[in-house]
């Protein structure tokens, strides 16, 4: 016999590897949902040219006037048709010629609304001969790194990581154990601790595919930068997988159906989607609940990668997200191993 | 408790080996629920042994707690000489287990589960050799999903195997399969006996028992009631044929049991939901004379039938409920 047929490590690590590729949900979660979440997203938030915002105006004189100014589309309607074409949102603002002035009429919460409010005022006191008081000029800037999107790949890459490790690990697990599967292998000789470890293995070869197609993809479809350097993002990628997997694997110890492991797996997860930063910054959240926000590991997690991603700062300068996903990782790891329920 | 050698002290056998099996005082409780109370039972080697008994009797517990999977509350378990405490690595690689209701993955295949479980063992017979022996050659390649209940079990029964076990545990092996798939497991049962491994099993049909086991141990809440071969616990009722008869005034009147019992060769009788039972000794005398008697009481028959006594009739007789009952 082979080597690869006589080392149960190897055996069981195969075994994790083809019940993988052979359920093509579990591909469609960890490999194309994101990069479709990336898709979308990123499509939705894109910098697009300077919007033309769309103006009316009660005279041709007014909309002339307004038309001059390259960031409006102005056009010419008596004041009901524009109140209406306000309402229905086809116009931003609608220049009124009073006999004593201009009146603008305007949504002041909409932002847009409000930059046309400028714009429009601008282009008519303009026209009716005001000069700048001080010459400016602009100098534009749509530089990778800044944008959006760029804020966003590391934190899809973070929930990619915690989604996959926490399921893969966890629901199989749990779905052993329903099965009396967990309770077959503890009957044969077979090292407990290789069952384990063929999950860890098997989970950082699948994240190399993983976080190897959707950066790629998010490098090629919308060029987002890597600041860092590529070693130390693989080294934290590991770090964060393996951390989500102790956690994964702390949930599985006691759930004996996979309905409950769910349930359990969501009640973990969802406070960290929420809380951790994925879509927008978690600095946002009031300072009192800041202390739990930043000791989550999925919030230590993406602010590394961000750092090195966005950043490009080193092991060092990432020292503290480090230590948070160490000690989670230590932790939760041991304590697993304690309470963990073979049966 | 009847027809049950106590083994309190180990039997030296004549060529020195211990016995494959020796439990003593084995009791276990979940909560309040006493599942097994102050087992003893001696298993010799190259045996087929049957716990025979029904849902609840505690016969999981017992073989679970044998497999080394159930820590005992009180009493002690050998097996092959060794314990679990201090030789459960050596009895691992030693013993074959076959568990009742484990699901292997259903997307793996039949020789890849096969492989798996054989990496587990430092000896053991080659893969394909368990194939045969399941006679699963025509599924080899095939995934576990596509497999029914009976090929399923026998490739539970092979993975247990590949470790060539001394001694084997094979926990209700049949239950849930069609009478062509029993069959079949069963005759790869009686293969594995010609082998000469030992064999511990447990199951709820008495058929099985008697068809595969050297001695069946009978069980109900968490005691053995009777231990022998299956002629022994057969003359444990008292008689070798069962007469069973039912008559159509069941709703209206009593049948008199004393001159019934009063017919030379007759044992015993019972009656369950109008289901009358004598257990009979010489059947071409006795039967005329039940006849006889039913009909001076005015009786009619709607239900007349013998067999030979089974063990379910040893059942019967000892707990006064049927096997099935539970």
């Amino acid at each position: 016999m082979s080597r690869f047929e006589t080392s149960s490590l190897l055996q069981l690590t195969a075994m994790r590897f083809r019940l993988f590729f052979r359920e093509s949900e579990a591909i469609f979660w960890t490999f194309v949902f994101p990069i479709l979440l990336a898709l979308g997203l990123g499509m939705a938030f894109r910098n697009r040219p300077a919007d033309i915002l769309q103006v009316g105006a009660t005279t041709m004189q007014l909309t002339q006037a307004l038309a001059a100014d390259p960031g409006l589309a102005a056009s010419t309607m008596d004041e009901a048709a524009g109140t209406h074409a306000l309402a229905t949102g086809e116009i931003f603002l609608l220049a009124i010629q009073r006999p004593g002035g201009i009146d603008y009429k305007y949504d002041d919460t909409n932002p847009d609304a409000r930059t046309a409010r400028m714009v429009a005022d601008h282009a008519i006191q303009k026209a009716a001969g005001r000069q700048d008081a001080v010459r400016t000029d602009s100098q534009l800037v749509h530089e990778a790194g800044a944008r959006y999107i760029d804020f966003l790949v590391p934190g899809l890459l973070g929930m990619n990581l915690i989604g996959s490790a926490m399921w893969s690990l966890g629901f199989a697990i749990v779905d052993a154990r329903q099965k009396k599967l967990l309770k077959r292998m503890v009957a044969s000789p077979m090292p407990r601790w290789q069952y384990l470890a063929s999950f860890l293995i098997s989970r950082l070869g699948l994240l190399v595919i993983e976080v190897g197609v959707f950066l790629g993809f998010a490098r090629l479809a919308f060029g987002v930068p890597f600041r860092g350097s590529l070693w130390q993002l693989g080294f934290l990628c590991v770090l964060a997988s393996l951390t989500f997997s102790a956690l994964g694997l702390l949930t599985s110890t006691r759930a004996k159906t996979t309905e409950a492991i769910n349930g359990l797996m969501n009640l973990v997860m969802l406070p960290m989607w929420i809380l951790s930063g994925i879509f927008f910054s978690a600095t946002r959240f009031p300072a009192s609940i800041q202390p739990l926000v930043r000791a989550l590991p999925l919030t230590a997690a993406i602010d590394a990668l961000r750092g090195n991603m966005l950043q490009g700062m080193n092991l060092g300068q990432l020292a503290m997200p480090i230590a948070i996903l160490l000690t989670w990782l230590v932790v939760t790891f041991a304590v697993s191993l304690r309470i963990f329920r073979w049966r | 408790m009847i027809g049950l050698k106590t083994a309190t002290a180990p039997t030296v056998y004549a060529n020195g080996k211990k016995p494959s099996l020796l439990l003593s005082g084995l009791r276990k409780a979940f909560g309040d629920l006493v599942a097994v109370d102050g087992l003893d039972l001696e298993v010799a080697r190259g045996e087929c042994f049957g716990l025979l008994g029904p849902n609840g009797a505690g016969k999981t517990t017992t073989i679970e707690v044998c497999e080394g999977l159930t820590p005992p509350d009180s009493g002690t378990v050998e097996l092959l000489g060794l314990d679990w405490r201090t030789g459960a690595a050596e009895l691992r690689q030693r013993i074959g287990v076959q568990l009742q209701e484990t699901q292997l993955p259903d997307k793996l295949t039949v020789i890849e589960a096969l492989r798996l479980f054989r990496s587990f063992y430092n000896h053991g017979i080659p893969v394909d050799e368990s194939i045969r022996t399941a006679q699963l050659e025509d599924k080899r390649n095939a995934r576990i999903v596509t497999l029914s209940g009976g090929q399923k079990q026998r490739l539970a029964m092979a993975c247990a195997l590949v470790g060539d076990p001394e001694l084997l545990f094979l926990d209700e092996p049949t239950t849930g399969l069609d009478p062509q798939a029993r069959r079949h497991v069963w005759d790869l049962v009686d293969a594995l006996k010609q082998a000469g491994r030992t064999i511990i099993l447990t199951t709820h049909y008495m058929e099985e028992a008697e068809r595969l086991c050297d001695r069946v141990a009978v069980m109900d809440h968490g005691h053995i009631i009777a231990l022998g071969t299956t002629p022994q616990l057969i003359a444990l009722v008292g008689a070798e044929h069962i007469v069973e008869f039912a008559v159509t005034e069941r709703e209206t009147r009593e049948v008199k049991v004393a001159p019934l019992l009063a017919i030379p060769g007759v044992q015993s009788h019972r009656v369950d939901a109008g289901l009358h039972q004598l257990s009979v000794t010489e059947l071409h005398t006795s039967v005329p004379l039940i006849f006889t008697a039913l009909d001076s009481q005015g009786l009619n028959l709607s239900e007349f039938r013998t067999h030979s006594a089974t063990l379910e009739d040893v059942f019967v007789n000892l707990t006064g409920r049927t096997l099935r009952d539970e």
